[in-house]
């Protein structure tokens, strides 16, 4: 055990936490040159697209230290971004260091800080790492002032790196086994296990990775599932390598995955602790967060013949992400379907296209809500995150909305626009800190509602991409929420339906109304498009039809060919959906919210 | 058997004298091919001579089937005489242009049986025959419809192309009213269209050329079919009027009315109905005269492909045919349901069509998206 490092590596997103990744993996000669492809621990096509990392995934690095020592080292690899936080905290409390990584161009972000501070709940040791100084415009003082007054670290114990060049790799390995410490635990102990992360294998099930506190877990016990209760029959413990490597035994201190014929998605509970049911722990381990999500939206199967197919991707791709829930919903519009809770929208985005790419359901989303919560005037208290459960307005008697505390890093030439982005986006108390010369670190209290359509867009985008954004959840707040609801040639469509603020109401009524004309392909008669709030129109946009799409000619030769072009359209058309005669398509449902950068 | 289900046999000619900037039908603009050609298409005759029907249409088409030599064309017309059966009052057609047809031509064909001249004339403004690609000018078009109908052909069809770049409203009506003038029993209004792989669509590709545009193409279309109404004609497919019921080309029909036909020719698409196949039997030739005569040659039919029509296919078909035609679909075959009803509610509405005599028949405004009513009833 006293050989054992488990470490995580954690950062702003793009600042190079893959690349290191990699690097570290290279250099521990875990794969060949060959094997090799760049961001190994990325390997989702979405993940190489997005270049961010979704999924935690684990490996073990063998390293021979200077003082001829040989150390295994658990990497466990995090998300980086703000909607992850939850996979972020498990990665955490599995590991007794973190990496904090910045980029030598950009500082100290507001993930920087949000990470640090969750590293110290987890009371781990920080090693920071100053990468890409390479960079022409790498600032290494700068940054190591920042490290020193943002962070409050030793600027001095920071390794300097170029993870794409493969400098400072060595030291960074000399740090860990120097200044992380060992895994504590006690072999002799009951056996307890902490599952940070679950996967699905078509072959063997659900597969647990977990990290071993104390104890020793070896195939042929029968394990226990501290939450549940349920006791399954280990067939296989082992290490990630690049791939599994099984081993005799997991023991305390140790990084790995356990197979135990675990065929049903919901027996794996993430942050669940594993224990043996011949010699049990006396109670789980803590540490772990409960999953809040924060975002809800509907997820419908285009066709309702899909339905028990989504049902069945949903409960396998639930296996791989413990921040999704959902329940059964349906719609008027669109039929069966779920209402999902996720952490954030880019999660929400990630769900909608892993269901896509990886299991093939053709899906529809809905627009996002928040959580709102309604008091009565019999005095009950309703908690609505669909809009289709708006209560009669009449009996309404306060309305209250989630607030977060939103802190924005930004070069201080942005002020302007970022304070009117989000003055516009309904925020409030503005405070202003300069934490180091050249930026600004801006905080408002702002509802989230207005945050989680495209604000995170829109902010990078007034600012070229320099702002860093970060959020807490401070409380909720009364307010007067209305429902707007749109209608397409006169028919009320439920999953287009918005709770939101009144004086906001006309603003995302008319937004909803453009974005739609945008998204609705033209028919061959008048689309009248409306957003209302009770009987009053208070947004309108129309589609002109088009006026000819006639060929000229049609005999012999002609018949085969058109009908084959309609059997296209037809195929086409059955990946709309229909309201009343308009084909509105399934992009459309999410995209109304989303405002154009040239708004 | 009735009138209306009796096949038509058709022949396509795959020659030109040169091609044509717009047209994308098979043909060839080298008349080194014809011999041995015409002696393929005796073969393909023979080969189907057997399951001969009582036909009442033969629709010579093309390509040009005038430039074919005097003799050619009438040992053609001997030889399908001669090994199919025709019913008494068959409408014979055959397609010609004003560079190619001539006096002798036409009054051989005529003897033959050949009663219906279909000719290319496309506009009557030289300028506009030059960007066409024509090779005739529009005094020889004019010569050639007094020349078909001074060698006594009672029914004449005028094939015109309309609502390109060039072309103003007042030069399509100019042209229009010199056909007028003729009293053809038949006028193919079509408009312009980019088809892949002509020499048009290269030149739209290279920005050398362009579509009027939806707007223009609309008001030309409705411009048309109202004076050509007013004018007498029934305006009773997308592109084509009849001076009488009686003068609608009976060969075109049986293509949108699902009715049998035997394509002979390269290219020629044939089909069978029958108790067989309810959804229907097609297949077409191979779009080559080389491969053509070899298959021919070695005693094989000359067919690319065949495709066997499903219930549902079939039903696409209907509505897609049925609604370029005035004539419409009727209203009773139509799969009930609610989707039905408000499809039927919705196309009322915007005016697309009109109920009459349970049938739902397309508004000029209907005619102009007929591409897009089938659509309203699926899914």
């Amino acid at each position: 055990m006293q050989h054992i490092r488990n470490f995580s590596i954690i950062a702003h997103i793009d600042h190079g936490k893959s690349t290191l990744a990699d690097r570290l993996i290279q250099h521990a000669g875990l794969i060949e040159a060959r094997q090799f492809r760049d961001q190994f621990l990325d390997n989702m096509d979405l993940e190489r697209e997005r270049g961010i990392t979704i999924k935690s995934q684990t490996v073990v690095l063998s390293y021979k230290s200077k003082s001829g020592e040989v150390y295994q080292l658990n990497l466990i690899d995090t998300p980086g971004h703000a909607d992850f936080s939850y996979e972020v905290s498990r990665a955490m409390a599995s590991c007794e260091g973190v990496l904090l990584l910045v980029d030598a161009s950009q500082g100290v972000q507001a993930q920087t800080i949000a990470n640090l501070y969750a590293a110290m709940e987890h009371n781990l040791t920080i090693i920071p790492v100053i990468n890409k100084i390479d960079l022409p415009s790498a600032d290494i003082e700068m940054v190591k002032e920042q490290i020193e007054h943002d962070l409050g670290l030793d600027p001095d114990n920071a390794i300097l790196c170029s993870a794409k060049e493969g400098t400072g790799i060595e030291d960074i390995f000399e740090a860990i086994v120097s200044q992380i410490p060992a895994p504590s635990g006690d072999a002799g102990k009951p056996f307890t296990a902490l599952i940070f992360d679950a996967h699905y294998d078509p072959y063997r099930g659900a597969i647990a990775s977990c990290r071993v506190f104390d104890g020793t877990v070896k195939p042929g016990d029968t394990l226990l599932f501290m939450s549940t209760g349920a006791a399954h029959k280990v067939e296989e413990v082992g290490l990630f390598r690049f791939s599994r490597e099984p081993q005799k035994e997991l023991s305390a201190g140790s990084v790995g995955y356990v197979i135990a014929g675990i065929k049903t998605v919901a027996d794996i509970r993430i942050g669940d602790t594993m224990t043996l049911e011949s010699n049990p722990a006396s109670s789980p381990l803590s540490g772990f967060k409960d999953v809040k999500p924060v975002v809800f939206s509907s997820i419908y199967p285009i066709s309702s013949d899909d339905y028990p197919s989504l049902v069945d991707s949903l409960e396998k791709y639930k296996l791989n992400d413990a921040a999704l829930v959902y329940q059964k919903d349906s719609s008027a519009a669109l039929g069966q379907g779920f209402r999902c809770g996720f952490l954030g929208l880019l999660h929400l985005e990630i769900v909608q296209e892993r269901l896509e790419r990886e299991f093939d359901q053709s899906i529809i989303m809905t627009a996002p809500s928040v959580q709102y919560k309604f008091t009565l005037l019999d005095g009950t208290t309703l908690t609505v995150e669909n809009p289709q459960y708006y209560p009669d307005p009449t009996n309404i008697k306060s309305s209250a909305e989630p607030f977060i505390k939103a802190t924005i890093i930004i070069p201080e030439r942005y002020m302007g626009t970022v304070m009117k982005l989000c003055l516009e986006r309904r925020g409030s108390n503005p405070r202003v800190a300069y934490p180091t010369p050249a930026r600004v670190e801006m905080t408002f209290d702002m509802p989230l509602a207005e945050v989680v359509f495209d604000f995170y867009d829109r902010l990078k985008s007034v600012t070229q991409g320099y702002g860093s954004f970060d959020y807490e959840l401070i409380e909720y707040r009364e307010g007067d929420l209305v429902k707007l609801d749109i209608l397409v040639n006169s028919e009320r469509v439920d999953a287009l339906s918005l709770i939101v603020h009144r004086d906001r109401a006309r603003d995302w009524g008319v937004q909803v109304c453009d974005r739609l004309k945008e998204e609705i392909p033209r028919h061959n008669f008048k689309i009248a498009i409306q957003g209302a709030i009770g009987g009053k129109i208070i947004s309108r946009s129309t589609i002109t039809p088009f006026r000819k799409d006639v060929t000229a000619k049609c005999y012999g030769g002609d018949i085969s060919r058109k009908r084959k072009l309609l059997e296209k359209q037809k195929k086409g058309k059955a990946r709309m959906k229909m309201v009343g005669q308009v084909m509105i398509p399934q992009g459309a449902f999410v995209a109304v919210l989303k405002s154009r950068d040239d708004d | 058997m009735s009138n209306e289900q009796r096949p038509g046999l058709y022949l396509h000619v795959p020659f030109c004298r040169s091609k044509c900037f717009y047209c994308d039908f098979y043909s060839v603009a080298s008349s080194a091919a014809i011999p041995a050609w015409l002696h393929a298409v005796r073969r393909e005759v023979l080969l189907y001579r057997e399951k001969s029907h009582d036909f009442d249409s033969l629709y010579l088409g093309g390509g040009t089937p005038s430039i074919l030599e005097e003799r050619d064309l009438a040992g053609l017309i001997e030889c399908i005489l001669e090994h199919f059966t025709f019913c008494a009052d068959t409408e014979m057609t055959m397609e010609a242009n004003p560079e190619s047809l001539t006096e002798h031509k036409l009054r051989s064909i005529k003897n033959l049986g050949v009663n219906r001249i279909s000719l290319g004339i496309q506009s009557l403004d030289d300028r506009e025959l030059k960007y066409l690609g024509r090779i005739h000018s529009s005094k020889d078009a004019l010569n050639s419809l007094a020349m078909v109908r001074s060698c006594g052909f009672a029914n004449i069809g005028v094939d015109l192309i309309y609502g390109f770049e060039i072309q103003t409203l007042q030069g399509w009506k100019k042209t229009l009213d010199r056909i007028l003038e003729f009293r053809p029993e038949h006028i193919s209004c079509y408009q312009m269209s980019f088809e892949r792989g002509t020499p048009l669509w290269k030149m739209r590709q290279a920005g050398r050329a362009r579509s009027v545009g939806e707007r223009l193409e609309s008001a030309f279309f409705i411009w048309t079919s109202r004076y050509l109404e007013r004018k007498g004609y029934l305006h009773y497919e997308i592109s084509n009027f009849a001076a009488g019921p009686e003068f609608m080309s009976r060969h075109n029909r049986k293509y949108w009315t699902h009715v049998p036909y035997l394509g002979l020719g390269p290219s020629a698409h044939s089909r069978l109905g029958g108790r067989a196949c309810p959804g229907g039997k097609r297949w077409w030739n191979v779009k080559s005269i080389r491969k053509y005569c070899q298959l021919l040659e070695e005693g094989k039919a000359p067919v690319e492909g065949s495709e066997v029509l499903t219930e549902e296919q079939f039903e696409l078909e209907r509505l897609a045919l049925g609604f370029r035609t005035s004539e419409g679909v009727d209203i009773h075959a139509l799969r009930s349901g609610p989707g039905t009803d408000k499809a039927v509610a919705q196309m009322l509405e915007s005016g697309l069509v009109k109920v009459k005599g349970g049938r739902l028949r397309p508004t000029r405004r209907g005619f102009l998206v007929a591409d897009s009513l089938p659509l309203m009833f699926c899914g």
